[in-house]
């Protein structure tokens, strides 16, 4: 209980921060706490697995890659955090609206009553590591490959998707407009040459 | 021995809570790169109660859905950054209210 309190009150406090800081470089560390943290959390649920793949994704992938977007953005500019840093106008309405929205879905919890299980569960806790016990590694492998190989599938798919379309739209073109213009230069050889073959 | 020592009750509010400060983020802030982070934060809420009620419930097809989300999320990630530097490269401004070229 109290693990949780003091991981609640990180996790808070770093998705604050990172809202609200001044450079995006900040909030880049703020989403770097909060994500440590929250694998913490995920460690307390017993689900190692998705603790190491939040810190080796998260931590590991998709915060080098902000770091690297904001690196490019900043070379040879005006320094990135004047501009966009402002807080607009739109603040004042925005803030009290995601306060009633808070407050409605709080409301609406409330009024809830949360199902607890009523079947019997398929796996029980246990000592971390073994297969058969909740949340481990080998139970969750059996699981991604047997049960949902499809949406793992899929997920391949989505992948590839993103690649190319990321490879598309900030992808460099400059090589293949010189292979493009090699290919312009070839064939108009090739047409000069059978047109001089033609007049003999 | 499969109860949970914090009741499930807590995480709900802590992931709301998270939630909407990433929402917040997304109206408030002008800078896309923070934008995009604060869709990251609510990702990471919906995750976290993913994770509370597979633990819950016993069940570890939450894990699975955190493990798609957290695929989902790496896509979204990159294609958004990518859009990011590319309205850079024309526009010269990362703020959202000037890139407004689409506007008929």
């Amino acid at each position: 209980m109290v693990t949780f309190w003091v991981l609640a009150v990180v996790l808070l406090a770093s998705a604050i921060w990172c809202v609200t800081a001044k450079r995006p470089v900040y909030s880049v560390v703020a989403l770097l706490l909060h994500f440590a943290a929250l694998a913490a959390t995920y460690l307390t649920l017993n689900a190692e697995f998705l603790a190491v793949i939040q810190i080796i994704v998260y931590s590991g992938a998709i915060l080098i890659l902000f770091v690297f977007v904001i690196a490019l953005l900043s070379s040879g500019v005006a320094p990135f955090a004047t501009g966009p840093n402002r807080l607009p106008r739109i603040a004042y309405p925005a803030i009290p609206l995601v306060l009633i929205a808070l407050g409605f879905l709080t409301w609406a919890l409330a009024r809830t009553t949360i199902a607890t299980p009523s079947t019997s569960p398929t796996s029980t806790l246990g000592p971390v590591g073994t297969a058969g016990v909740f949340g481990s590694v080998a139970d969750f492998g059996t699981a991604l490959f047997t049960t949902y190989l499809l949406p793992f599938e899929i997920t391949a798919l989505i992948l590839m998707v993103a690649v190319i379309g990321v490879v598309l739209l900030a992808g460099d073109e400059t090589p293949y407009q010189a292979s493009k213009k090699r290919a312009e230069e070839v064939r108009r050889e090739m047409r000069e040459a059978i047109l001089r073959g033609g007049d003999q | 021995m499969n109860a949970m020592t914090v009741p499930l009750a807590n995480y709900i509010a802590l992931s709301a809570v998270i939630f909407f400060i990433g929402v917040a983020g997304v109206i408030v802030r002008r800078n896309p790169l923070i934008m995009l982070m604060s869709i990251e934060l609510m990702f990471n809420a919906a995750n976290l109660l993913f994770a509370a009620f597979a633990r819950a419930w016993l069940q570890n097809a939450g894990h699975i859905f955190v493990f798609l989300v957290i695929t989902v999320a790496a896509a979204e990630a990159a294609i958004g950054l990518a859009i990011v530097v590319t309205v850079f490269r024309t526009a010269k401004t990362v703020d959202v209210d000037d890139v407004a070229f689409l506007k008929g």
